[in-house]
């Protein structure tokens, strides 16, 4: 039996026990999804949004969301590793909540965390009325597969007016081999509200395939910032994705850190409405044959809207990164101001990066700037470090350093500040970095 | 302290110092003064260590050492300090962490124990009084987003901090306003000692006014064709570089 097959074979086996069954709206949404997916497959390299990134190994390696996935063998001291102490949580085991390791204290009551199945049974119209907006036109193929996969998964919903100070924690865990976490979210911020989210998603050492969506929905004037950091195991594959519709005047930050696993794909998409502004960030590092792809589409579909995006990436050994960013400008978007900016460094001759960023304007009064950067450590640099005494490879370390950092330093919230540099530490391209450089 | 010997050096095919001579003894400060391409900065670099310049001929002892065999960092680390023409700006690197970074690596170097944390902190907020400096700029990133002035002021609180033995100033004075000029001028002076040695690198007579040099010499065409005390400054500013080219030629 071919790859793809025995992924239909056992979502044949799994359909049964997906949340939902009760929704008939939910039921046609799946099986539409699951008919788009079946005539597609998984992405090929023929497809331009995938040029670069051949995700064959996952029809090769067939993981399975049927594996019995035991989380009872999990580890909780490694757990709490990633768990933000001064943040509600909500801790996903294997593709399903865990109770156990989640933490609700001080949450106001006006606001809902909860699971996705949770939500399906308990407040199923509100589901409704988000699932599948935001990507109602991507013809991704993995969207289709998370819609008709998704197991579990986290949903968030922030009542208009109100100003949630305490971040909000997703925590995506995976400890089984060769599973297959399939988990579909929504984050709701309604008129006037703010709120700060974090996803996380981390792995025991086993390969393993992640395959999250994240739909976001700003409403007018709200705020919302969304923090990514993706530790997965480095023999995990990860694919996620987090479309973003924007109302008018909001505002969207996103921080997308990008460490683990030995196959990712990000993208990130915002619908930007009438001044509304998103701020995007990422920061990729790879190192032996990591292989990070990352997509990011901003649409300016309406006029005064603002977009910023800077994506950095640290690559050494044989990793390859990819940034294709695309600036969307519709006819309608005038005054539209924009600037998409990609810089890589590369540490070793092998590794690669292959960066495409793109503008398309449809307007003809816009501000749109766009810069590209693939290069090395400067020279000059390292001489001036060295002319004040410090070594060679010290030299080098802080240069390289000090270029990623300046990524993590746009993480306002303190605890997770400490633990992305914690992670940026432990992974670091090179050896011998040092704490005290900050 | 610093000798250097019919130094001949070249960038690429092309030959900018063709034979220099030059004595520096502890606790004396000299001036090189030229016109633009005479190898002014040159002659810095090479003694600094940068990478690009070919020596063909000669030789450079510093301290007894043959200062051309040495890499930049062991230069730094015995004492040699270059005060650059065009700082580097390196975002994301601290400047605190950068003055700590190498006076620790000097220390090690020299077998002392890194500095402590509260004792550095208490000698660099000192030394950045002298230079008229806000201590924010302590913890902004090194000469990133610095204006010129501000940039050398930066220079000279390193050397401040580190103690070199021999301290060169590449046109420190150039892109200064005179209030400036005099905040580094002050710097410096403070900075000389009966054993600690100047070799500043200038085009313009005006630093020579407020850092009193012991020796000037000429720098024209890859050589030193003048020297003389600080009088030799005040000739050339009347006289213009042409006078000790046309004297030469």
């Amino acid at each position: 039996m071919g790859g793809l097959q025995k992924y239909k074979a056992d979502y044949q086996q799994l359909i049964a026990e997906l949340p939902g069954q009760s929704l008939n709206w939910l039921q046609q949404l799946r099986a539409d999804a699951y008919a788009a997916f079946s005539e597609t497959g998984f992405p090929s390299l023929r497809e331009e949004e995938w040029r670069y990134t051949n995700v064959s190994a996952i029809e090769k390696k067939l993981f399975s969301p049927l594996v019995s996935a035991d989380s009872s063998t999990l580890d909780t001291a490694w757990l709490d590793t990633y768990a933000l102490k001064d943040a509600i949580r909500i801790v996903i085991v294997n593709g399903r909540f865990c109770k156990e390791h989640s933490s609700l204290e001080g949450l106001p009551a006006a606001v809902t965390v909860s699971s996705m199945a949770d939500a399906l049974e308990q407040k199923p119209q509100l589901v409704e009325q988000y699932l599948a907006q935001a990507v109602g036109h991507e013809k991704h193929s993995f969207v289709a597969f998370n819609t008709a996969w998704f197991s579990d998964g986290l949903l968030v919903h922030v009542p208009a007016q109100l100003v949630l100070e305490q971040p909000i924690q997703l925590l995506h865990v995976v400890t089984q081999a060769d599973y297959l976490a399939t988990s579909r979210n929504i984050v709701v911020v309604e008129e006037m509200a703010q709120a700060k989210v974090i996803e996380t998603f981390v792995g025991e050492s086993n390969a393993y395939l992640t395959a999250s969506v994240t739909e976001v929905f700003v409403e007018e004037n709200a705020e919302l910032s969304l923090y990514k950091m993706q530790s997965e195991s480095d023999k995990a594959y990860h694919f996620g994705g987090t479309y973003v519709k924007q109302a008018r005047h909001s505002r969207f930050k996103h921080h997308n850190f990008a460490f683990g696993s030995l196959l990712a794909r990000n993208d990130v998409h915002t619908d930007l409405d009438v001044a509304s502004e998103c701020d995007l960030n990422g920061l990729y590092l790879g190192i032996k044959r990591q292989h990070i792809d990352n997509h990011t589409r901003i649409n300016h579909l309406q006029p005064h809207a603002i977009s910023r995006e800077l994506y950095k990436g640290v690559l050494n050994q044989r990793a390859r990164g990819v940034f294709q960013g695309l600036v969307f400008v519709a006819e309608d978007a005038q005054k539209t101001d924009s600037t998409m900016n990609n810089r890589n460094l590369l540490l070793s001759a092998d590794a690669e990066a292959d960066a495409k960023p793109q503008l398309e304007i449809y307007a003809d009064d816009v501000k749109c700037a766009h810069g590209v950067t693939v290069g090395q450590l400067e020279d000059k640099s390292v001489f001036y470090l060295k002319s004040r005494g410090l070594d060679e490879e010290t030299a080098r370390n802080v240069l390289t350093f000090a270029f990623a950092n300046e990524m993590v330093e746009k993480v306002a919230l303190k605890d997770l500040h400490a633990m992305v540099l914690d992670q940026l530490l432990q992974r670091f391209p090179q050896e011998h970095v040092d704490k005290e450089w900050l | 302290m610093l000798n250097i010997e019919n130094l001949h050096v070249n960038v690429g095919d092309k030959i900018i110092l063709k034979g220099l001579n030059l004595q520096i003894k502890p606790g004396e400060v000299h001036a090189i003064m030229g016109p633009n391409g005479a190898g002014k900065s040159t002659l810095s670099h090479v003694l600094s260590g940068k990478a690009g310049y070919t020596v063909t001929q000669g030789k450079v002892t510093y301290a007894g050492q043959d200062l051309l065999d040495m890499d930049p960092e062991l230069r730094a680390r015995e004492g040699v300090f270059l005060a650059f023409q065009y700082p580097v700006e390196i975002p994301g690197v601290s400047n605190i962490y950068l003055l700590k970074a190498a006076l620790n690596a000097i220390r090690r170097h020299q077998g002392l124990d890194e500095v402590d944390a509260m004792d550095f902190l208490t000698l660099v907020k000192d030394k950045i009084k002298l230079l008229q400096m806000d201590e924010q700029f302590l913890y902004r990133a090194v000469n990133d987003g610095f204006s010129g002035g501000e940039k050398k002021r930066n220079e000279i609180l390193q050397a401040a901090i580190l103690e070199p033995k021999l301290c060169i100033l590449d046109e420190t004075d150039s892109g200064l306003d005179i209030d400036a000029l005099k905040v580094v001028a002050n710097g410096v002076n403070s900075l000389r000692t009966e054993e600690r040695s100047f070799l500043m690198i200038t085009h313009y007579q005006r630093m020579l006014d407020y850092i009193k040099p012991d020796f000037v010499h000429v720098l024209a065409d890859g050589k030193i064709v003048k020297s003389g005390g600080p009088e030799l400054a005040l000739e050339l500013e009347a006289k213009g570089y042409q006078w000790v080219q046309e004297k030469v030629a």
